[in-house]
């Protein structure tokens, strides 16, 4: 140790011994929340724009051509409908490539929902997956059994089993965050991967819940014919627009209203900004936890109900481990500012974006290599969306700047986080 | 007053104890798999206690293996063909190759999250070494030159999440999640771009097996331990000298201080921002050894998504052994075991065995609950330091 070392290895271990009794700050989550809701409209836009860009950029490096790429992801997802100018054959493709693309973006309105009200409660629900595999293990069971019953309240009793499955999963990290404290991102993390061993194990070969009449194939029964959600535009038999996208759209609608317009929500947002003084105004924020958790799987568990009533029917291990629309959730509360409109927007962007670069798209020259843009461009995104939360952070800091750039006086300067330990 | 360690370590050895009672029943029945069981839960408390609680927590975990012994050996006296499946040595050395790949990410996590960056990113991270590890392997022509490029690969990654979390304060959730679909996204495309549908070539360089001369033709322990693969011994080495490196260090001193409380260590002089970068760049070159083992080191060949979530079990690895490199290795070693029984298990009980994949994910549940003795993170990790 030299002399002019003035951090002697004493001083650091009584640092480190120190206990945080108890210190409070207002969470990451209420701050990233704050500072998205201040970016308005024009951001967000940016932000993908500049994701495309950079895609784009790579696919030029790679040696292919950017603009005919592009081009024909957009006409994979079928916008090119909403063109006047497009008809005949071409125009019957796009329709039903914008039903597939409809069908992709309802359960990612329902996913970004749920990711979306947990950040508006100072949460951070990385759980989507978990809990929308609890709804579709859960609507695929409801739904392939009762086949007695009446479409309408089949229907229905599916779809409320699976969100208030989706909701009992979510509400155990709420539940384990308002009593011992447990960070809900790791805890929804476990929850997740816990919920995907136990739908293989439900769905496989000899397991509780595999199909009986498919002994050799790992999968779920069939959803009965009652069960099935109607379909509105293309074909019933062949994967046409089924109507949970206006459930979809509803819930959108549900989410504002209970948002601003109860008690629920004013409290779910008093929390998110500032758990403390939502505390001292006498709301408990350990319930809140729990009831905010629930609410939010509860969409993420509709969305799993409504993909396996709508448009999947049964469900495979496989579909169980490879699926990711849970994950995308994050991706689409983020860009979407975590309210209900741009998340609608935002899970239409990720739903064409997933059309556009599938398989399916007989326009893309290599398939296989574009399906792979569609993670990057995701991962942009939510790269980006981080980084306009920096540009706020870095304006606020110029514009308070002359305020910093004064002499720093140590001690105040080191002071503050001690003072308000010892105070706590 | 007992401890909850203590009351937690009782536990194990209530129900490893238990484990072992009813580890009798298999010899009629041919079901090992509840002892099995709670012989593994019985284990894993153990472990977790072993730290603060350290007879009782081994007590736990020899009663555990013992009882898990007795389960499968009166399982194998039922039925001899099974002796061959789970002969135990094999068991042992699957463990061990389950549980390298892991052990590196955990590795890199300690060193991130103890430095106060959550990393949410290793699963990436792993993911681009695997890939690139393949990649290198291929263009150099040799596995060292593969182990480096991954290594440069996971770096680079998480170069990228440090800028993000640390200069850029963005959300170190967000930024992990992000990192995750990006490498999704690139290891995707340039494999399918650089390979196409024909996969990666399978005459690649791989990272060699070494054996211990002495030890390799001792008839169960040769078998067991005796041959494992370079990075796996590696990884093991890796343990005390990352130990000693955080706890008897200058250095690792600092990287603990700025992780707990950045601006008391700012006060006295150390700067926040290096360490933390530096910790999070070694912290992606580790998590990428260990995806690079899953491809140059074991299979010898890419697929996409690889990695297949064991970013995931590493970070439940590293909050299971409460942010301590010798936790880590044993929650590695449990979650490997656990990896490798699944595999092995189908002989005894096909659908049950899938169960066991997901104990690694509720015993992390279990430990961040705290209902058995929290597992207390790093004070500051998580939280973006702005110097004042």
């Amino acid at each position: 140790m030299t002399e002019t070392e003035p951090f002697t290895e004493a001083d650091a271990e009584a640092m480190l011994v120190e206990e945080d009794a108890g210190e409070v700050r207002p969470t990451p989550v209420a701050r990233l929340t704050a500072y998205m809701r201040g970016g308005g409209v024009l951001v967000p836009i940016l932000t993908v724009i500049i994701a495309f860009l950079i895609a784009g950029l790579v696919v030029l490096i790679t040696g292919h051509n950017p603009l005919t790429t592009y081009k024909s992801i957009f006409e994979g997802t079928g916008l090119n409908w909403l063109f006047p100018w497009v008809s005949g054959t071409e125009r019957a493709t796009a329709a039903s490539n914008l039903q597939q693309t409809l069908i992709a973006t309802t359960p990612l309105i329902l996913t970004g929902l749920a990711v979306a009200y947990a950040f508006r409660g100072g949460l951070f629900n990385i759980g989507g997956q978990g809990q929308y595999i609890v709804g579709s293990v859960i609507g695929v069971w409801v739904g392939s059994s009762f086949a007695s019953m009446p479409a309408v309240p089949h229907i229905v009793f599916a779809i409320v089993a699976a969100s208030l499955a989706g909701a009992a999963w979510a509400g155990i990290a709420g539940l384990l965050k308002a009593t011992t404290g447990a960070n809900e991102v790791i805890s929804t993390i476990m929850l997740n991967w816990i919920a995907i061993w136990i739908g293989v194990y439900l769905f496989q070969l000899g397991g509780p819940l595999q199909d009986p009449t498919n002994p050799s194939i790992p999968t779920s029964s069939t959803v009965t014919s009652t069960a099935k959600l109607p379909v509105f535009w293309g074909p019933p038999d062949l994967q046409g627009l089924h109507i949970g996208l206006f459930i979809a759209l509803a819930m959108a609608v549900v989410f504002w209203v209970v948002l601003n317009r109860s008690t629920t929500g004013y409290e779910t947002r008093a929390v998110g900004y500032n758990p403390d003084a939502a505390q001292s105004s006498g709301m408990s924020v350990g319930r809140n936890y729990v009831r905010v958790m629930a609410i939010s799987g509860m969409f993420a568990g509709m969305a799993g109900a409504i993909d396996v009533l709508g448009y999947e029917f049964h469900l495979a291990t496989n579909d169980i481990q490879l699926s990711n629309i849970g994950f995308l959730g994050i991706a689409v509360a983020l860009l979407g500012r975590s309210t209900a409109v741009g998340t609608v927007f935002a899970a239409l962007l990720f739903g064409g974006l997933a059309t556009g670069t599938s398989d399916r798209n007989a326009n893309l020259a290599d398939p296989t290599l574009t399906t792979t843009l569609t993670f990057l461009i995701q991962g942009l995104v939510i790269l980006l969306v981080s980084t306009d939360v920096i540009a706020l952070a870095i304006l606020r800091g110029r514009r308070r700047k002359p305020k910093t750039t004064a002499p720093r006086a140590p001690e105040p300067a080191a002071t503050p986080p001690e003072v308000e330990e010892k105070a706590a | 007053m007992k401890t909850t360690q203590q009351r937690l370590g009782w536990a194990g050895v209530a129900l490893g104890v238990l484990a072992g009672f009813i580890s009798v029943t298999p010899a009629i029945t041919h079901v090992a798999l509840p002892s099995l069981i709670l012989a593994a839960i019985g284990i894993g408390l153990g472990v977790y206690a072993v730290a603060d609680e350290r007879r009782l927590g081994i007590a736990a975990i020899v009663i555990g293996v013992s009882a898990i012994i007795g389960a499968i050996a009166a399982a194998k006296s039922g039925e001899a063909n099974l002796r061959n499946v789970f002969t135990w040595s094999a068991l042992i050395a699957a463990t061990l190759r389950y549980a390298t790949p892991l052990l590196f990410a955990a590795l890199g996590g300690i060193i991130s999250e103890r430095s106060g960056v959550i990393n949410i990113g290793l699963e990436g991270m792993m993911l681009m070494g695997a890939f690139f590890g393949v990649l290198g392997a291929d263009i150099t022509g040799s596995w060292v030159g593969g182990l480096f490029i991954a290594m440069l690969a996971g770096g680079t990654l998480a170069f990228v999440h440090a800028a993000f979390s640390i200069h850029l304060r963005a959300d170190q959730i967000v930024s992990g999640t992000a990192v995750n679909f990006l490498a999704l996204g690139i290891t995707g495309y340039v494999f399918i771009d650089h390979y196409g549908t024909n996969g990666t070539p399978n005459d690649i360089s791989r990272v060699p097996d070494i054996s211990i001369p002495g030890v390799r033709h001792i008839n169960f322990v040769g078998d067991a331990i005796g041959h494992a693969n370079l990075l796996t011994w590696i990884g093991l080495l890796l343990v005390p000298i990352i130990t000693v490196f955080l706890f008897r260090t200058r250095g690792g001193l600092r990287l603990r201080a700025v992780g707990e409380k950045p601006h008391a260590a700012d006060t006295v002089g150390v700067s926040v921002f290096p360490i933390r970068y530096a910790a999070v760049v070694v912290s992606g070159m580790l998590a990428a050894l260990g995806g690079a083992y899953l491809s140059v080191g074991f299979v010898g060949s890419f697929s996409q998504n690889m990695t297949e979530g064991r970013g995931f079990i590493a970070l439940a690895a590293v909050i299971f052994g409460k942010w301590r490199p010798l936790g880590a290795l044993m929650a590695v070693l449990l979650f490997g075991f656990s990896s490798a029984l699944a595999q092995r298990l189908p002989t005894f009980s096909e659908t049950t065995a899938t169960l066991f994949q997901a104990l690694p994910y509720v015993l992390t549940l279990v430990a961040v609950a705290g209902v058995i003795g929290r597992s207390r993170s790093p004070g500051s990790v998580g939280i973006p330091f702005v110097k004042e």
